[in-house]
């Protein structure tokens, strides 16, 4: 119980202890306040057999750790959903949690009737099926995805009610693909050569242009994600992936690369995926997310219900690089202690910290800031504001601040 | 791990047994001639590369607006429920931004590449390169930035200015310096 009274989302504590409360009107477990121990009914009989179901699913005691939309889009077809970084544990998103943004649904698409088209400055334009691209040699690598919209309603107010909305544009897998300089170098790529045009197959046929550095540096065409091929929201059955850059650039559906000597100015990339400043310019082709870390516990929504020893936990990520030390503050910043980082620390992936704290009922602000492998630290809100005023909607990598309330109570706050 | 030697080493022997013709090193994919990649070479640049024959203008755009953008994009492309399409250039500086095609879009053909590729939103690339022509002419009239009568193609539509044009900047990032304050910190 203590698990769940410490890091469960208030919906699902709820859901738990009425559980609980059930098990105990049905055969009282003891051991609580020195009662004896009793066998529970689980334990009075074999359980389910094999194969029930043949596809694994999640305790049904664990039903409310799902992704949660926004709620306020006008088409669940243009929207996303949010990862309930508050239930997870470790670095690995699992597979049906990892967030979602679609621009016009989710396609279904059959793999067999796949096409990858590489054409454009190429020596040798090529149609690659779904057979064909599984067998170039390929590489398993862990990274983190994140929107660059993730923390977007949160620069002027604190307005996310827990964790998964305001961070929840995030997830981390172990994608599986080829890399994609070894797919470029089977067409040849001519002299001259600077972007790249990436194209889905979803109705939106959704386009960004790639500078060919990245496409020729760690880019991946990917297939499979945390051991099995992707999920359909996912890009199924093939996505780009750019490890470290904005999470739109990486085009779920590829069906199509084009290879030019100049950005093809897409809506994404002009319109939509722009940072709008306070003289009325807005930067374009910002690509890195920058470091960033959140405490995931205690975190906005949950309830600390008993005083004494507790483990602050969070992740920390950075898209040039390696998490380097994050620091810890429980007096909204004045002081910090660097926490421990979780094995493995890889570059572009989510890291997990860790720092043990005593809360005995005071008032708290908890904090967390990120320093990656090129000195980056991650900034406070009034330092990103300073630098680039209210209105630039993407990239909020700016330091979080959750107040746990003499009654235990932790919500998102500005301090 | 694989040595930058190892590697090319290994890419120069798969080379050597890739049969003669196949190309690549591997000798994997299908040869793409332009019969074959022509359907989905869709995408439009800012110069005009890729824009398709044909034509149109504001008068025809505005009636196939109200029969198939309206819906989402209200009345003169006001909004609600979706994007709005006309707005205030000198908003973008203010308090309260307002990002249309007219105040921040930087180039008519995104336009027309957009309109093609992924409009209307139920039934994209069901509008011909007539009908897109028309549509880009009829938002951008309402813009103010094309005459009622003035007619898009593909030599006309790249010279079309779009008053954010010059509004866009790179990315100067890392932008912020702080420094790792440990105590007395605020």
């Amino acid at each position: 119980m203590r698990r769940i009274r410490h890091t469960g989302s208030t919906a699902r504590r709820s859901f738990l202890l009425r559980g609980s409360a059930l098990a105990a009107a049905a055969l009282s477990p003891g051991g609580a306040q020195g009662e004896p121990l009793a066998d529970p009914p689980w334990s009075a009989g074999p359980g389910h057999p094999i194969l029930s179901p043949a596809y694994g699913l999640p305790s049904p005691f664990e039903k409310d750790v799902v992704r949660r939309g926004v709620g306020t889009t006008p088409t669940t077809l243009s929207s996303w959903s949010f990862t309930p970084l508050q239930d997870l544990h470790g670095i690995i998103t699992p597979n049906g949690l990892v967030f979602e943004r679609h621009h016009a649904g989710v396609p279904a698409i059959d793999p067999d009737a796949h096409r990858l088209l590489l054409h454009g400055m190429v020596e040798r334009p090529l149609v690659f099926s779904m057979d064909e691209i599984v067998r170039f040699p390929s590489v398993s690598r862990i990274h983190f995805l994140e929107c660059s919209g993730n923390g977007s309603a949160e620069w002027k107010a604190p307005k996310a009610a827990s964790i998964q909305q305001s961070h929840g544009l995030l997830s981390c897998c172990e994608w599986t693909g080829v890399p994609l300089a070894t797919v470029l170098a089977e067409a040849g790529v001519k002299p001259g050569a600077k972007w790249m045009l990436a194209e889905g197959a979803d109705a939106a046929l959704m386009t960004r242009s790639i500078p060919i550095e990245k496409a020729l540096d760690d880019a991946l065409l990917v297939y499979a994600q945390n051991g099995e091929r992707l999920r359909p929201e996912q890009g199924y059955p093939l996505r780009l992936f750019l490890p470290g850059f904005e999470g739109n650039m990486s085009i779920k559906w590829l069906r199509r690369l084009k290879v030019g000597d100049a950005p093809f100015q897409t809506r994404e990339e002009t319109s939509k995926y722009t940072d709008l400043l306070p003289d009325g310019t807005a930067r374009r082709f910002t690509f890195h997310m920058e470091a960033k870390s959140v405490v995931t516990s205690p975190s906005a929504g949950q309830v600390l219900r008993s005083r004494g020893f507790r483990e602050i936990s969070g992740l920390a990520w950075s898209g040039r690089g390696t998490i380097r030390r994050v620091d810890v503050s429980v007096d909204a910043g004045r002081t910090w202690r660097e926490a421990v980082l979780q094995q493995p620390v890889l570059p572009r992936a989510l890291t997990r910290f860790r720092l043990p704290w005593r809360w005995e009922g005071g008032p708290a602000i908890v904090q967390s800031r990120a320093i990656d492998d090129t000195g980056y630290v991650q900034p406070t809100r009034d330092q990103l504001i300073a630098a680039r005023g209210l209105n630039s909607y993407y990239h909020n990598n700016s330091i979080q601040s959750w107040a746990v309330g003499e009654n235990g109570e932790v919500r998102n706050v500005h301090a | 791990m694989c040595t930058r030697r190892l590697c090319a080493a290994l890419a120069a022997m798969v080379a050597c047994t890739a049969q003669a013709g196949d190309g690549g090193p591997y000798g994997l994919g299908q040869p793409a001639a332009d019969a074959v990649i022509r359907a989905w070479d869709i995408d439009v640049r800012a110069d005009g590369a890729g824009l398709p024959q044909g034509h149109g203008n504001a008068a025809r755009g505005e009636r196939i607006y109200a029969g198939k953008c309206a819906a989402c994009h209200g009345d003169r492309g006001r909004g609600k429920p979706m994007d709005r399409l006309v707005g205030d250039h000198a908003s973008l500086a203010g308090p309260a931004p307002v990002k249309t095609v007219g105040s921040y879009w930087p180039f008519a053909t995104t336009l027309f590449d957009y309109v093609r590729r992924a409009m209307p939103f139920n039934a994209p690339r069901t509008l011909s390169d007539d009908e897109v022509y028309a549509v880009v002419a009829y938002v951008l009239h309402l813009n103010g930035i094309l005459g009622a009568d003035a007619t898009l193609d593909a030599a006309s539509l790249p010279l079309v200015t779009m008053p954010n044009r010059d509004g866009f900047v790179g990315d100067p990032r890392p932008d912020v310096h702080a420094g790792p304050c440990a105590a007395d910190c605020r």
